[in-house]
């Protein structure tokens, strides 16, 4: 190999909290050659964003580079002062963000959002600029640029922001980008063009790019080279192709298998017949807007679920995923059609009818950092819903807390605690024995396991499934992500604007999908090269 | 777009009538009245049934309802009736002093703005974190500090021990300089700190990692992506603050001795005279009102999210 692009020997980076200092990333050392793909794969805490953060020289204002080196084409910048780094910054090595929606100044245009790269780089001809500016928006492949370039971030999807500031990115034709989780935040059709794109750039311009992401699948089909991170330690790096078929290290071995995406492909068995414990017949919602025609966000959708069985519904954003499941546990009301839960039907329900029926079908939201009180203790928050339906007892009530609490694998330890303390896995679990309090039969699972990381992921995945076995539960479970759902469902169905695609058990939606949609759908699971590797 | 501003007209007009009702029916709640005050005085030599006649002329003998539909009517028709301490009309004691007081407090504001911007800056990009530290507990130094004594202070070191500004005759712009700072430094506090929590907020968003990636300085990022940002919120603590200016505005121009709508008001209520007292709690409402008003159809302009699809300020 000849000089690499670039070469980071040795790092370690510490932040200082108050009056100690503590390492985040233990001697990380790897090389980029020039026009070269490496992905950084690893979990949250892996130590991978402070590592790309370190190589651009942004690492937060308590981050200190303690030891180590990071040569770019062979000359060490990491003691360089802010001054001289913003000299390369743009110019020689770019950066790719992770969420596009935070990543635009809401207030400046887009063309001014790019533009100002060359302005900040010495180009003082305006209509250079805004000419450049056009040439780069129409490069990323949006279009009409002329137009795009005049409008607010506000007015673009998520999509079409992370276009400008890829094309931000490639301005000035750098040698290295960094993309951190470029597309973590976007649906998985728009993630694959989004990809696409930045291979397709790179290979235009011969730019090499630093893959930061917690999705092994999409490493996989993108890096030449794979360098595992965890804990701030480098515990595997190696060609992508042999990392995968013939992993090493036990962490990167334990990452593969639990990686939705990449394990094998076995469906569940078709379900034994039974009563139906959902049945969603015809529905539509409409929102009301003055002014306007009613927006149909969704139209005609119906299902049946087997009691015991698990249905995925799965959509991209704007899909109605989100407005079928709010109708579903009773959050809001159908404008046409049925749902019958467990044999009610509730449309009819309203008050205290409703409320009680709530006994029957509980939810877990996606989002465990937010949807646990943060001033309630673990036991406290698991203990309200009897307290609410009545269960005067508190020795019977926290009988019933710690049994519940044990089983979903919440040692005693953390039950005083607040969700605060816990880690993203453990607030799901308190989450999930919330729901399970009341020994309702329907449990929705709106983007339950999205959030986390992809061995929590596994380990959630598995409670859920033992405590379905265990209580006969029967599970909608929402998601956007196809790998998941081929693991854990029985039938699903496909949303695509508000209409019902595909219906139908997984194994023949997956293995003989009717729409052009839910082909794209299947076609845009990262791991692909994986698979045609093995 | 024009049904928003009908509505906020609206609500415009049912605050200013709530100010007017309220405060006509707290004046009329004080034990006497100005002619009272005015002409008690055994020195005029008036007789009992001679004051009587003359409450009958100002009307203040009829029943409290009546007067209040009376003086309602009269400040819907633009009459404000007869200050009785002056004996000239409501109207032109505000119009003699709405000058000074206009002055004083846009210059005030001025100074306010420009210390808050000067503090919030200069706390960010100062190059010691020390220096920092120090620039950011300015406002809650400055929020703590009394009107009435950063004047007397102001006047006892500058004019009396340092003499570099006369209080006996000051010309007028160096009878201004101390008012106005005096108005100004309270006022500059809380603008100050709701600044520097808005850039602190405003530096942690995605879009300024990325202008920092672009090789932007910090004092570029701060100028081209911050500022913009943290000013937003900043505006609409502004107009409240409008308020407060108007309240410094009695102090200061009571404590330095100045004319103006302040000393007028202070005036006013040492002699209860309550057409003027009224006459002045109005005209502040509305100011106040409108003030508020203007910041909230100006948002559109500084924050194209708000911006109907091509409205009417697009």
């Amino acid at each position: 190999m000849t000089t690499p692009l670039l070469s980071v020997e040795n790092l370690s980076v510490a932040y200082r909290e108050g009056d100690h200092t503590a390492r985040v990333t233990h001697e990380v050392s790897f090389a980029i050659a020039p026009g070269e793909v490496v992905a950084l794969v690893g979990e949250s805490g892996s130590g991978k964003t402070t590592t790309a953060q370190a190589v651009i020289g942004l690492l937060p204002e308590n981050g200190r580079i303690e030891t180590g080196a990071i040569r770019l084409n062979g000359e060490d910048i990491s003691r360089w002062s802010g001054k001289r780094l913003d000299v390369i910054r743009g110019r020689q090595i770019s950066l790719i963000p992770q969420d596009p929606t935070s990543s635009l100044n809401p207030v400046r245009t887009v063309g001014a959002q790019v533009g100002e790269i060359l302005r900040i780089h010495g180009e003082r001809d305006r209509s250079l600029i805004e000419a450049r500016v056009i040439e780069l928006l129409g490069r990323v492949g949006l279009s009409d640029p002329e137009l795009r370039a005049r409008q607010y971030p506000h007015e673009l999807s998520g999509g079409m922001k992370q276009r400008v500031l890829i094309a931000t990115a490639i301005a000035l034709k750098p040698q290295l980008i960094i993309a951190d989780e470029p597309t973590s935040a976007l649906d998985v059709t728009v993630q694959r063009r989004i990809l696409d794109l930045i291979d397709e750039l790179r290979r235009e311009n011969g730019t090499a790019v630093l893959l930061v992401t917690h999705d092994l699948g999409v490493a996989a089909d993108r890096a030449d080279r794979i360098v595992v991170l965890q804990g701030g330690r480098i515990q595997e790096t190696g060609e992508t192709a042999s990392l995968l078929a013939s992993p090493r290290s036990p962490y990167a071995r334990r990452l593969l298998a639990d990686a939705p995406s990449l394990s094998a492909r076995t469906f569940r068995a078709a379900p034994a017949p039974g009563e139906d414990a959902i049945i969603v017949d015809n529905l539509v919602h409409e929102y009301q807007s003055s002014g306007r025609e009613p927006f149909r966000a969704v139209d005609s959708v119906s299902f049946t679920v087997r009691a015991g069985t698990t249905h995925a519904i799965v959509g991209e954003s704007g899909s109605g995923k989100t407005t079928t499941v709010r109708d579903i546990v009773g959050f809001g009301r159908p404008t046409a059609g049925a749902i019958r839960i467990a044999g009610t039907d509730i449309s009819a329900l309203k008050g205290e009818a409703l409320r009680k029926f709530r006994q029957t079908i509980q939810l877990v939201y996606q989002n465990p950092f937010s949807s646990l009180d943060p001033r309630q203790t673990v036991f406290g928050i698991v203990e309200e819903p009897l307290i609410n339906f009545g269960e005067r007892d508190a020795a019977v009530r926290a009988q019933k807390v710690n049994a519940l609490l044990e089983r979903v694998g919440l040692p005693e330890a953390l039950r005083k605690r607040r969700p605060r303390a816990l880690s993203g896995g453990q607030r799901q679990r308190v989450a999930i024995a919330r729901a399970l309090i009341l020994d309702p039969k329907v449990l929705v699972l709106d983007e339950a396991v999205s959030a986390l990381d992809v061995t929590v992921q596994a380990q959630i995945l598995k409670l859920l499934d033992e405590l379905q076995k265990e209580r006969g539960l029967t599970y909608l479970f929402v998601s956007h992500d196809l790998a998941v759902v081929r693991q854990i469902s029985d039938t699903v169905s496909v949303l695509h604007n508000g209409q019902q695609v595909e219906a139908g058990s997984v194994e023949d939606v997956f293995l003989r999908p009717q729409s052009d949609y839910t082909r794209e759908l299947i076609d845009a699971i990262p791991g692909k090269r994986s698979h045609a590797l093995a | 777009m024009s049904r928003y501003i009908l509505s906020r007209l609206g609500q415009a007009l049912l605050v200013l009538w709530i100010a007017f009702t309220v405060s006509y029916l707290l004046l009329q709640a004080l034990p006497g009245d100005a002619i009272l005050i005015k002409f008690q005085n055994p020195e005029l030599g008036l007789g009992p049934e001679q004051i009587a006649a003359l409450r009958e002329a100002y009307g203040v003998d009829s029943p409290l309802w009546q007067q209040y539909l009376h003086t309602l009517g009269n400040f819907l028709t633009g009459q404000f009736g007869y200050s009785v301490v002056g004996s000239v009309p409501v109207a032109h004691e505000l119009l003699a002093n709405l000058p000074a007081t206009a002055r004083l407090a846009s210059l005030g504001l001025i100074l306010a703005t420009a210390l808050a911007l000067a503090i919030a800056f200069l706390a960010t990009l100062a190059p010691f974190a020390w220096l920092r530290g120090a620039l950011q507990s300015i406002p809650a130094l400055f929020v703590s500090i009394p009107v009435f004594w950063l004047g007397i202070m102001l006047i006892q070191i500058f004019s009396f021990r340092l003499k570099w500004i006369s209080v006996i005759n000051p010309g007028e712009i160096e009878g201004l300089i101390l008012p106005v700072i005096t108005l100004a430094v309270p006022i500059s506090a809380p603008l100050a700190q709701i600044l520097l929590r808005n850039i602190d907020e405003a530096s942690t968003q995605g879009y300024v990692a990325v202008a920092r990636a672009k090789g932007a300085s910090p004092t570029w990022v701060l100028w081209k992506h911050v500022a913009r940002n943290a000013l937003l919120p900043t505006l609409t603590i502004a107009g409240i603050l409008f308020g407060e200016l108007l309240a410094g505005a009695v102090i200061t121009e009571t404590v330095f001795g100045l004319n103006g709508i302040g000393g007028l008001t202070e005036r006013s209520v040492r002699f209860q005279d309550t057409s003027v007292i009224q006459a002045v709690v109005v005209f502040s409402a509305a100011a106040f009102v409108l003030v508020n008003l203007a910041v909230d159809l100006l948002y559109p302009v500084f924050d194209p999210r708000l911006r109907k699809a091509k409205g009417v300020l697009a």
